[in-house]
């Protein structure tokens, strides 16, 4: 019997919701670590009861969590992210030099093939590596290293390195992606890595040109193509064709290309999801009215999907890692907002309804398709 | 015995409910120090590694502050002796944390 896990992080706890293959009933499990902000939980793609949950607060700092048997019950592993060396500086706000602090954990990759394996996205943007189950981390420090370095700003919510994406055809090939440095690609498992934003054009950097600087808000590709990417930027929905060597824009026809997470459909790679925001300084949908826009030719042609979602009144956000495809036959998509929701599509986005309305802000949505 | 309250996030962490109690007097008769008891109780819980005191520095977090006997030692050394009642236990050592956010 197949059925849908989605694991939520939000502003006070972790939820997990469940649900068989139809995906109309839904269980409702949490507060997990109720208090306490989670910004990311993940399941293993190797064993599916293995899950990874960051949990943080300003007061008590970074706690990690693992889970062996799909969330039932919880083990605190290791909580320590020690940055490699003497840190140095990355630039602040105002440009000048400062000190690399590690704040939180964003993000959390399980390995494609070992459960032990994970990595963590961290702010100040750097990535470690747990080989035992998130007892014990170690930086890959190739990638804060790097000659630019130095040169990193934080966008407005930090520095945060918030995505990371295995190629699942590439041994050793990942992706990062940093606010507000770039996207950095590696092809020796994270040992050294290189920026990969050409195409990529932000207002505000006075050499349009820049290797890095840019504010890179999601990336995400297809599992069976994956050099092709598509990139949520701060502003500018942008597509590369050969694993971010190149980018182009693909906003075409949407209202705003504002936003923050972009997901890509699990059975059709050219079909594309994101959800256009105001603007930078407007957090919520154009005119009141949360759509989701799916392309299903890889970018510029882009049509809204309403049906179910609120048309009045919605002042919501959503957050970089809070949308999630499953991949059912027919392919759900996931999107938890910043009001409580977490709205479910079963239908490709066709049609739309809430599984929960009044969660605490969500920050991260992930799915696990179960067999 | 000297006795440790803790803020209710990292009494759920750790898996206690009420007061935690450490015997330091057996470990270090001479002096017992604040930085003494942070280490029994991290010691004792491990979970709370990095949830008081900065894993790296040892510095204390900054929404985090001890107190005991009316004092506020949220900014002594960690070298400072603990008042005699906490090691007496008639007084306990308090872990708070700071009042922010909303």
């Amino acid at each position: 019997m197949t059925g849908v896990r989605v694991l939520v992080g939000t502003r006070k706890g972790a939820f997990v919701l469940t649900s068989d293959g139809t995906r109309k009933e839904w269980g409702v499990s949490g507060p997990h670590f109720a208090g306490w902000e989670i910004y990311h939980a993940k399941g293993s793609p190797a064993d599916p009861d293995r899950l990874y949950v960051s949990q943080s607060t300003g007061w008590f700092g970074q706690q990690i969590q693992r889970s062996d048997d799909g969330g039932q019950s919880w083990q605190a592993v290791g909580n320590e992210f020690s940055y490699e060396g003497i840190p140095g500086t990355h630039q602040w706000y105002d440009g000048t030099p400062h000190p690399w602090e590690f704040a939180r954990v964003w993000h959390l990759e399980p390995s494609l093939h070992d459960p032990d394996t994970v990595y963590a996205g961290v702010e100040d943007a750097a990535l470690f590596r747990s080989v035992d189950g998130g007892q014990h981390w170690q930086e890959l420090s190739g990638l804060r290293n790097h000659k630019t370095g130095s040169h990193w700003q934080p966008g407005a919510g930090g520095m945060c390195l918030h995505t990371i994406l295995l190629d699942p055809t590439r041994e050793g090939r990942i992706f990062a992606a940093i606010s507000a440095a770039g996207t950095f690609r590696s092809d020796d498992s994270g040992e050294s890595w290189r920026p990969v934003n050409k195409g990529l054009r932000s207002e505000g950097i006075p050499d349009p040109e820049a290797e890095t600087g840019h504010c890179v808000h999601r990336i995400a590709m297809h599992p069976t193509r994956p050099d092709v990417l598509f990139m949520q930027k701060h502003w500018d929905v942008m597509r590369s064709d050969d694993a971010g060597e190149n980018w182009h824009e693909v906003s075409g026809d949407l209202p705003t290309d504002f936003g923050f997470p972009i997901s890509v459909h699990a059975h059709e790679p050219d079909t594309v999801y994101v959800v256009p925001i105001t603007s930078d300084s407007l957090h919520f949908p154009p005119d009141g009215r949360l759509r989701v826009f799916r392309s299903r030719t890889g970018g510029n042609e882009w049509e809204p999907l309403t049906d179910g979602l609120p048309q009045q009144n919605c002042y919501v956000n959503v957050l970089r890692d809070a949308m999630d495809v499953d991949s059912l036959d027919d392919c759900g998509i996931y999107v938890g907002t910043t009001g409580g929701q977490v709205y479910a599509s079963a239908d490709s986005g066709e049609t739309w309804s809430p599984i929960v309305r009044d969660l605490p802000a969500v920050l991260s949505v992930e799915v696990q398709t179960l067999s | 015995m000297i006795r440790v309250e803790l803020p209710a996030h990292l009494r759920t962490l750790a898996g206690v409910s009420g007061e935690v109690t450490l015997d330091l007097r057996a470990e270090a008769p001479a002096v017992v120090t604040l930085g003494d008891a942070l280490d029994a109780l991290e010691a004792r819980y491990p979970v709370l590694r990095g949830t008081i005191r900065d894993h790296r520095t040892g510095c204390r977090r900054a929404f985090v502050r001890f107190f005991a006997c009316m004092q506020d030692l949220s900014h002594e050394p960690a070298d400072f002796p603990l008042p005699e009642p906490v090691l007496a236990g008639s007084e306990p050592l308090l872990v708070i944390g700071a009042m922010a956010g909303g």
